[in-house]
């Protein structure tokens, strides 16, 4: 949910960005993180543990945690929290360790 | 490789300012860190300061962090790398920077580390559901990037983070229905709380979050009451529906670029976990390297933003530049120091600094 | 007990007002219980009427005779806890900060809101000053009935039924 109103800051207008989540076509703004943009659609469930499978969501915002990583463009692990976002990204949750390419 | 006179580690409050004294004692400085811009957590912080005239009191955060990186910006021996994060360092003051997925080495005559803190977690069953938060996150994610994450929040831990992200959580137009807070009494400024609860906040002391609820997101959390032992309390619990939890347990110093190099750090607890070991210089066990701020113990930002103005002038006074007023400005900034310390809300601090004198003896 | 609840209590409270007498012209009214290392009211007093002192943990003190009731202090605590009250006839009449959105417009009633957050009465709202001074914290000019001089604490807003 983006703020629309806030009584200390303001949040400019800004264009939108397009992009994919899962293989659909979904909308981002231009000064948004992967994550910031999924979180403001709502999108909770960024990923799944590797042995467990249980879904991770956004946590620490700094690149920290390691709970965002996704599949981005084809790459694993990209801590999608700190990765800004950029037009026709293909972003997939990512269920597995991840294999480098 | 690249040489450098002297090299900021952090362009957090303690950061900046460390670097606006060892500009104006006329060093070269090359200032890192891995966020896309100055000011640290400072940038996220949208409530106006306390302290005195020369910590900004009554200035937002936000405003002190535009203020510290005018000081410096545009200053002819300042180079600032951005996104950037130091992975590697050395004890020749090597560092290896990492940046755009490019490796790079600089190497410093002096080194300032203002590294800060990581939030501390919490052990509770269902704790890496989505929708449980770091504190630092929620307030990136609404006060960077005006994305609000819950609607509904309940805040564990009533330190002044906890009491200053619910306020920012209610101004971003959320709810916050509970602050929990394990210990017998709140741990932050009682202004911050007053103000919130006269909005419509519940504050419950002897209360903490036994588990979070939901299958894939969270709808409720448990909540129970603990006694004198911090053991629940039979019967206590309650259920509070909620889309969010916000975790704000405390801080933790990042010290682990100290540590890589084998400078003294010892634990103590008063001081946030393991911290290195600086004397009254701010210099660690290795002469060239300096730590301020919080990775060094934590505290507020008004405290850190003095440390990083002494760490600067005793760096410069290293290099054998010192400050053509250097023995005035210390005088100055150790006072507003000891001042910021000297009321209860200090003596945590004081007994952590206690603690690092006698590790600091025990070591000679 | 505010150090569990974040509520003062009754006897505070009245610790910071002055008497009904004094209140015929305003005064600020710092609810500012604890030693923390600040000082903004005091150094922002154009009368010196708040005293913090050399050490900026102590708790200020208001010399009640030389407070002109300006408010300024209201909008450079930090804390928000500082407002400014007056009696006005039959009339408790409040200055309070505010950092809320919806802002209340002037003939706005709202509720009152006591210091638990539980609503006290109907709020008529006077005034709403937003100056590029007072940095975002708006300064509500609001009255209640004089009863609630000591429980009134801020205002919320009705919600549409």
């Amino acid at each position: 949910m983006r703020i629309k109103n806030h009584p200390i800051l303001t949040f400019p207008v800004q264009e939108e960005i397009e992009f994919t989540f899962e293989g659909k076509p979904v909308k981002g703004l231009k000064g948004d993180t992967i994550a910031s943009a999924l979180s403001a659609l709502g999108i909770m469930t960024l990923g799944h543990s590797i042995k467990r499978n249980r879904p991770r969501g956004f946590y620490c915002a700094i690149g920290n945690c390691a709970s965002c990583n996704m599949i981005v463009n084809g790459i694993s692990n990209v801590r999608t929290c700190i990765t800004p976002l950029q037009a026709n990204m293909d972003v997939r949750i990512q269920k597995d360790k991840g294999v480098i390419q | 490789m690249i040489k450098k006179e002297c090299i900021i580690v952090g362009g957090g409050p303690a950061g900046l300012c460390a670097a606006a004294m060892a500009l104006a004692s006329g060093c070269e400085v090359l200032l890192i860190d891995r966020s896309p811009k100055l000011g640290g957590q400072l940038m996220k912080q949208t409530h106006k300061f306390f302290g005195s005239k020369n910590q900004y009191a009554k200035w937002r955060g936000f405003d002190i962090a535009e203020k510290l990186v005018s000081d410096i910006i545009g200053h002819p021996k300042l180079t600032v790398l951005l996104n950037s994060t130091v992975v590697g360092l050395y004890r020749d003051q090597v560092i290896t920077v990492l940046c755009d997925e490019k490796y790079s080495r600089y190497q410093a005559d002096a080194l300032l580390i203002a590294t800060g803190a990581s939030e501390k977690f919490l052990a509770f069953e269902n704790n890496d559901l989505p929708g449980v938060y770091g504190a630092g996150a929620i307030q990136t994610l609404m006060n960077m990037y005006g994305v609000l994450p819950g609607k509904n929040v309940v805040m564990v831990g009533s330190g002044n983070i906890g009491l200053i992200v619910s306020y920012q959580l209610i101004q971003a137009g959320a709810f916050v229905s509970t602050i929990v807070e394990a210990a017998k009494i709140i741990g932050g400024y009682k202004v911050h709380a007053s103000k919130l609860v006269r909005l419509g906040t519940k504050i419950l002391p002897s209360t903490t979050i036994k588990r979070a609820i939901g299958t894939d997101h969270v709808e409720a959390v448990e909540i129970i009451s603990l006694d004198e032992n911090y053991k629940e309390v039979a019967g206590s619990s309650r259920i509070i529906p909620c889309d969010a939890v916000c975790v704000s347990v405390g801080l933790s110093p990042m010290h682990h670029l100290l540590s890589m190099i084998g400078a003294s750090t010892k634990y103590i607890p008063e001081l946030g976990g393991f911290v290195p070991l600086v004397n009254d210089r701010f210099q660690t066990s290795l002469p060239a390297i300096f730590a301020v701020g919080d990775c060094v113990g934590i505290e507020e930002a008004s405290a850190a933003m003095m440390e990083g103005y002494l760490g600067g002038l005793y760096l410069s006074e290293y290099l054998s530049k010192s400050h053509p007023d250097h023995a005035k400005l210390v005088s100055q900034y150790e006072k507003e120091l000891f001042l910021l310390r000297d009321g209860p809300f200090g003596q945590k601090t004081k007994a952590g600094l206690k603690k690092m004198e006698d590790a600091k003896k025990n070591a000679e | 007990m505010l150090n569990k609840d974040g509520v003062a209590g009754s006897e505070q409270i009245a610790s910071v007002f002055p008497d009904r007498e004094t209140l015929i012209k305003p005064k600020a009214i710092l609810e500012c219980f604890e030693e923390i290392p600040c000082n903004p009211c005091s150094t922002s007093c154009p009368v010196n009427a708040i005293e913090i002192g050399e050490n900026i943990n102590d708790k200020p003190h208001l010399h009640v005779d030389v407070c002109t009731g300006c408010g300024i202090c209201i909008f450079s605590c930090p804390g928000l806890a500082i407002m400014v009250a007056q009696i006005r006839g039959d009339q408790a009449v409040f200055r309070v900060p505010y950092e809320m959105l919806p802002l209340p417009v002037k003939g706005d009633i709202w509720y009152g809101i006591d210091r638990s957050g539980e609503v006290l009465c109907d709020a008529l709202i006077e005034n709403v000053s937003f100056t590029k001074r007072q940095d975002k914290t708006a300064i509500l000019t609001v009255s209640v009935d004089a009863s609630y001089l000591h429980t009134f604490s801020t205002v919320r807003v009705k919600e549409h039924e």
